[in-house]
């Protein structure tokens, strides 16, 4: 394989796998949040409003991970320097 | 495909370029200001009042409820900055309803521009609560060990801040952009409903966060006195 090739198939199978990682552990993180909010908000109806608020914040906090893994990937597909990079050398070359 | 609307140039000329992300955020000025001071203008005490100035007042009373709910006394006085943050977020993505319209906090250069503004009002709030000697204080709070990790938590809070947001409107517009090539007619329109909710989202923990940060530089002085529930 020449270098375009490989940085191809490396970016495609990063971004996937970025993906994929990304989704499930604050998938996972979220969940456990979301299900300890819901248990005192079941037992303390009353401080409801601060609990909603600190699982926003805290919500809001996990999900920034899996923002970045989001970002990754679409820059690995969509924005890749590396590609760039080797396309242009190519484009020079012919 | 297009990431941003920042690649959607309309004019040029030398090193200027008009692109969309600029005159969308000029639209959503103009809408806000020019609402605001239409409304505004003719400003009532008595019981008749316009629909509007109720929906204007249940706006800034909310906003104002919710910063003192986050533990920042004295919420009049942070009620025009976070106000603002919090309705040019939502307007932006409120807006996504008309067509043809791309919302500018899609675009990383707006929400680093609104993170930064966070990053420069933290101190600033900061200061003018406890003074620069109290204020710089509060980096070496614990010891002076975590100067570096406090400074290190200020610059990356404002990086989390700026591609939280980035990433949120980014995905949704880039989710109907795929989902229109594949399923065209329905599913797309339930995407755009489900960006407005976290488009909604994304403005309350933007201003929400802002607010936490700006009550962490202020409160650390007068926290004794505030262990009463409020």
């Amino acid at each position: 394989m020449d270098n375009m090739t490989l940085i191809a198939v490396a970016s495609i199978i990063t971004a996937g796998f970025t993906t994929s990682v990304g989704c499930m552990m604050p998938a996972l993180g979220e969940g456990k949040s979301v299900s300890a909010a819901l248990t005192s908000l079941a037992q303390q109806p009353d401080a409801s409003a601060t609990i909603t608020r600190t699982l926003f914040v805290g919500l809001a906090m996990i999900e920034s991970t899996a923002i970045y893994c989001f970002v990754v990937s679409m820059i690995l597909i969509f924005a890749n320097p590396f590609w760039n990079h080797v396309t242009a050398a190519a484009a020079a070359s012919n | 495909m297009r990431l941003t609307p920042d690649q959607l140039i309309y004019w040029e000329i030398g090193v200027f370029k008009l692109n969309a992300t600029i005159v969308f955020t000029w639209a959503i000025m103009l809408v806000l200001v020019v609402g605001s001071i239409l409304i505004t203008r003719r400003l009532t005490a008595e019981h008749k009042r316009s629909r509007w100035q109720n929906f204007l007042e249940i706006i800034v009373t909310g906003i104002e409820k919710q910063i003192g709910e986050v533990g920042l006394r004295n919420a009049k006085n942070y009620l025009p900055f976070l106000g603002t943050l919090f309705l040019f977020v939502a307007t932006a993505s409120l807006f996504t309803i008309i067509p043809g319209y791309e919302p500018p906090t899609g675009s990383l250069s707006t929400t680093a521009a609104l993170a930064l503004s966070v990053l420069i009002a933290v101190p600033m709030f900061g200061i003018q609560d406890q003074g620069l000697r109290g204020y710089l204080k509060s980096y070496i709070e614990p010891t002076v060990i975590m100067l570096p990790f406090n400074i290190i938590s200020e610059v990356s809070r404002t990086l989390a801040l700026a591609v939280r947001l980035f990433g949120n409107m980014m995905s949704g517009a880039m989710i109907i952009g795929i989902l229109l090539t594949i399923t065209p007619f329905l599913f797309p329109i339930v995407m755009t409903l489900l960006g407005l909710l976290t488009g909604m989202v994304q403005a309350y923990i933007f201003s929400i966060l802002a607010a936490v940060y700006i009550a962490a530089a202020v409160r650390t002085k007068t926290r004794k006195s505030q262990l009463k529930p409020t």
